[in-house]
């Protein structure tokens, strides 16, 4: 059975009516067991409605997804990094990559130092961060993508070898050397394009290594 | 130098967040997601599939469910650069899935009947098989509201969004809004019990 406040129930149930036809509702809910009887089922109903789990679709989407936005699947990157990131081949990127970067160094003005025993010991004895907090100024989503996988990576760091951990430190010492002196001949030289391309290069090879690492980090955990 | 890091104080965490296992990963993945990481962005899909699947099928049905559910997230892997940490991913995703879900109502032709004032409106859908409470659960009765007041009820009592977000993403007056919501909670008193 309906009367006039029936209509309000959901109102006063939400805390949606104003003072005065609150006051008149409640009087009327004193005296009114029909309405007494449908503001509780109403009250089931809201609870009921949060209550209601999460359901799962019944079939993965996941692979139509990867498929339309062009990656792979998680499992099969995982596989892929196990076999890619030994601790011999991080020694060879490290190489390579002192090698590349040394000599782009050199070129932009003769003030590379190589990376020394004294610079990797003192990295050995640390155990603090794995890395450091981005030391420059750079674009804003630039910075809080390199923060977030560095914090990635200090989660993980647990979960690589000390060697592992050496090797990455050194990497990213060397660009981030790399990435200071493009930065200060900039200064210098504003309009270079190599310069720009240099900067921009070392700062992306910066992403991949920490989100490789990152990654390799999470896969081990 | 500058040693602060713009941005990522504005990754900002949430309950359902925690519930997943802490912000921090979660922000560390939209990053990386948002840098091109496949992998990244498959974690914050496992994550979110549920929540988002289930606002699909009762806003819409299970039958494009699948396929809804699959654009929100291809949209969201597109539009993650626009993701300025402004609220916590998982709003940010379940805005635009809302969005999708609204945008893709008249394409599937779910518009059939959108606002009905009767507190029988269970009993009135065309097409229905008859006395389907007899047999229906209560999630299957919200899928059988005319779609204006289960629209309504999805976006209020399961989701939590307010009645003037709901008449600015519906298109509706708040009044509007209210007056669906309890006929759909009229309706639905009958399958409190299944």
């Amino acid at each position: 059975m309906k009367d006039q406040w029936t209509d309000r129930l959901s109102e006063y149930l939400d805390g949606e009516l104003a003072g005065s036809e609150r006051t008149a509702l409640e009087a009327h809910l004193a005296s009114c067991g029909n309405c007494r009887a449908t503001l509780e089922e109403l009250r089931r109903v809201v609870g009921r409605a949060r209550a209601l789990d999460d359901r799962l679709p019944t079939a993965d989407l996941w692979p139509g997804i990867a498929e339309h936005i062009g990656v792979v699947s998680l499992a099969a990157r995982r596989a892929r990094r196990r076999l890619s990131f030994t601790v011999p081949q991080l020694a060879a990127a490290s190489v390579a990559l002192a090698l590349v970067s040394g000599g782009a160094v050199w070129l932009l003005g003769g003030r590379t130092h190589a990376p020394t025993a004294t610079a990797a010991t003192e990295v050995g004895r640390r155990p603090a961060p794995l890395i450091n907090a981005s030391a420059y100024p750079t674009d804003p989503r630039y910075a809080a993508q390199v923060a977030a996988l560095e914090r990635a990576l200090q989660r993980g760091r647990s979960q690589l070898d000390t060697a592992t951990v050496r090797i990455i430190e050194k990497n990213l010492k060397i660009i981030d050397r790399a990435i200071r002196d493009a930065q200060s001949a900039l200064v210098a030289d504003p309009g270079s394009a190599y310069l720009n391309l240099h900067l921009a290069q070392e700062m992306r090879r910066k992403l991949e290594l920490l989100r490789e690492a990152a990654n390799l980090a999470g896969a081990r955990s | 130098m500058e040693l602060t890091i713009p941005g990522v104080a504005t990754l900002r965490t949430d309950s359902d967040q925690a519930k997943r296992g802490g912000g921090d990963a979660e922000a560390a993945d939209v990053a990386l997601a948002a840098s091109g990481d496949g992998s990244a962005f498959e974690r914050l899909y496992r994550a979110h599939v549920a929540r988002v699947h289930s606002l699909i099928r009762r806003m819409i049905g299970p039958d494009a469910a699948d396929d809804v559910a699959q654009d929100v997230f291809v949209r969201a892997w597109t539009k993650l650069g626009t993701f300025r940490g402004d609220a916590a991913f998982g709003t940010w995703l379940h805005r635009l899935a809302v969005n999708v879900i609204l945008a893709r109502r008249t394409t599937i032709g779910t518009e059939r009947v959108r606002y009905d004032d009767s507190e029988n409106v269970l009993d009135g859908v065309a097409g229905r098989p008859p006395a389907p409470e007899l047999s229906m659960d209560f999630e299957e009765a919200v899928g059988r509201l005319p779609d204006g007041a289960r629209q309504v009820f999805v976006l209020h009592d399961i989701e939590g969004y307010r009645h003037e977000e709901i008449a600015d993403m519906l298109g509706i007056v708040p009044g509007t809004s209210k007056s669906q919501l309890h006929h759909a909670r009229m309706a639905l008193r009958k399958h409190l019990d299944r």
